[in-house]
């Protein structure tokens, strides 16, 4: 008998026993579903998978009584074009701040105790600030996803870059690079991908950072919607919401790997 | 002799900690200079010291007559033990990059015809490297060997005329250690190069160069091991590969570094 520790899975025995733990969720669902409707027929808590169905037709694939919008597709277009602009504005900030203290010590020394006490304020703390001073519109929820990622980016970054091998920069220098070149050559072509992992890692807290200013004030979103349809206890719409909202993260974190894993094959290959 | 290279009183500490004292040489333009001493003896150090990277505390070190720069610069070729190369780009971009520098101020990247040129010229150097088979492999498909060719190769495209070797062939395997020696030789009659090489493998620096400089303390404070530094002990003319001779220095020299390294030395032969 090999030990435990030497025991593989193979890769259907993989595929299979990473969908159980989904399967055994939805059935225990099921079975609770039950049991409550069996008590009361009007149950809102767990609705039946037939609900569920039904709420998202309603939502997303007849228009609105009221707008007639398709609403679960506009919420969408909305909470996605909210955060792609977040996140782009923040990573462009992390990437150029990160680089440039990262990579020039005269610049690292004013900005990097700056952005240690910047990226400790709980973005949430700030948000009544940022709908006093930037209003109720778009311009106040991209800039909480800005302000609550971009410290983190700008950090990830900075250590990222300071992270490099001195043996490349002294390399560089014996070739002949200024400073400016080596940025532009040697330290940006290798930053590049490790923004992209950073991203990653903060598409987490933006989808946060978004669903919350949506919550307190929009018209329309993602989050908007499920703390809308609270009111009215509408399970069938929030759980579907909630689960559209997990596939899109997924799909947009896993888009960002494919993407880096083209375009820069030998980062991956070097970890 | 001609001083190409010259150390003068020269002494490095960190602020109480001395690590090297009163070290005096001329080398001459030409020379293959090997540098061995136990851990910590200063040696690569001294490497940093011609290098740029770290500065003189007093005394000089001059080259051609003037005070070496304080920075890396382009006549001062380096290759590291690792990562001395670029792994974003590919064998023959890693190459050109030194020309790219010096032909696109601001962008350091040339386009079109020129940029033919300039990997024309990397391919060059490729194949007095022996890589040319590997032009469009990216450094991490590489063996550690061959990136150490395409190393020789990035910094021979300046021209340099020194070349600084720090434990370049320290973390091969010895069958590939021997190809690179008979390269790295074969490359210093080429080019006409003044090499510094720092090894930790006495053989090797035996092997290799004209001039052998053993780094070690003459003088030992046991209550205060930093207050002396190291200084050059032996400094050996290798031209005549008397095979006594060497072999009689060879024993004196380990017994000396043994005894001052009893327990590191072991692991790195």
């Amino acid at each position: 008998m090999r030990r435990l520790i030497n025991l593989q899975p193979n890769r259907v025995l993989k595929v299979a026993l990473g969908i159980i733990p989904f399967l055994l969720i939805l059935l225990a669902y099921q079975i609770g579903s039950d049991i409550r409707k069996a008590e009361n027929e009007q149950d809102k808590l767990l609705p039946s998978f037939s609900e569920i169905a039904a709420g998202i037709n309603r939502m997303a694939f007849e228009p609105s009584r009221r707008t007639g919008d398709y609403e679960f597709w506009e919420d969408t277009k909305s909470s996605v074009k909210r955060l792609s602009i977040g996140i782009a504005i923040s990573a462009t900030i992390g990437l150029l701040v990160g680089l440039a203290a990262g990579a020039i010590p005269m610049i690292a020394a004013p900005l990097s105790p700056l952005i240690t006490a910047i990226s400790l304020i709980p973005p949430m703390a700030i948000l009544p600030v940022l709908f006093i001073v930037f209003g109720l519109g778009e311009l106040s929820k991209v800039m909480l996803i800005v302000i609550g990622v971009s410290p983190f980016l700008i950090r990830d970054i900075l250590q990222r870059t300071q992270e490099l091998p001195r043996e490349q920069l002294v390399k560089a220098q014996t070739l002949g690079g200024n400073s400016w070149q080596i940025i532009l050559r040697v330290i940006l072509p290798q930053i590049v991908p490790r923004l992209l992992d950073a991203v990653r890692l903060s598409l987490g807290a933006a989808w946060l950072f978004l669903i919350a200013a949506e919550a307190i004030a929009a018209t329309d979103g993602l989050g908007y919607r499920i703390f809308l349809v609270r009111r009215y206890m509408s399970m069938d719409i929030i759980l579907p919401y909630v689960v559209w909202i997990t596939f899109l993260a997924f799909t947009l974190d896993w888009c960002l790997l494919k993407f880096s894993r083209v375009v820069f094959p030998w980062y991956h290959a070097e970890k | 002799m001609s001083a190409f290279i010259q150390l003068d009183r020269l002494a490095k500490n960190y602020g109480d900690n001395v690590v090297l004292e009163n070290l005096n040489c001329k080398v001459a333009e030409g020379e293959f200079v090997t540098l061995v001493g136990a851990s910590g003896c200063g040696k690569s150090t001294f490497l940093k010291l011609l290098l740029g990277t770290e500065s003189v505390s007093s005394g000089q070190l001059l080259m051609a007559g003037k005070p070496i720069e304080q920075e890396p610069s382009p006549d001062r070729g380096i290759v590291f033990q690792r990562y001395s190369v670029f792994p974003h780009l590919n064998v023959r971009e890693n190459v050109a990059l030194g020309v790219e520098f010096v032909e696109s101020k601001w962008l350091g990247r040339l386009f079109g015809k020129r940029r033919k040129e300039a990997l024309a010229q990397a391919d060059e150097l490729l194949s007095a490297v022996g890589l040319e088979q590997a032009r469009y492999k990216y450094p991490h498909e590489l063996s550690g060997g061959m990136q150490q060719r395409l190393a020789l190769a990035q910094a021979l495209i300046k021209r340099p005329k020194v070349l600084l070797l720090d434990e370049p062939f320290g973390a091969l395997d010895p069958g590939i250690r021997k190809e690179m020696h008979d390269l790295v030789l074969g490359l210093w009659r080429q080019y006409g190069l003044t090499i510094f090489m720092v090894t930790h493998d006495l053989k090797e620096g035996f092997h290799l160069g004209t001039r052998l400089w053993v780094f070690d303390k003459i003088r030992h404070d046991p209550h205060a091991p930093d207050r002396f530094g190291s200084t050059i002990t032996y400094d050996l003319s290798l031209q005549s590969k008397d095979k006594a001779l060497t072999i009689a220095a060879i024993d004196e020299i380990n017994a000396q570094l043994h005894g001052a390294e009893k327990t590191t030395e072991p692991t790195q032969s």
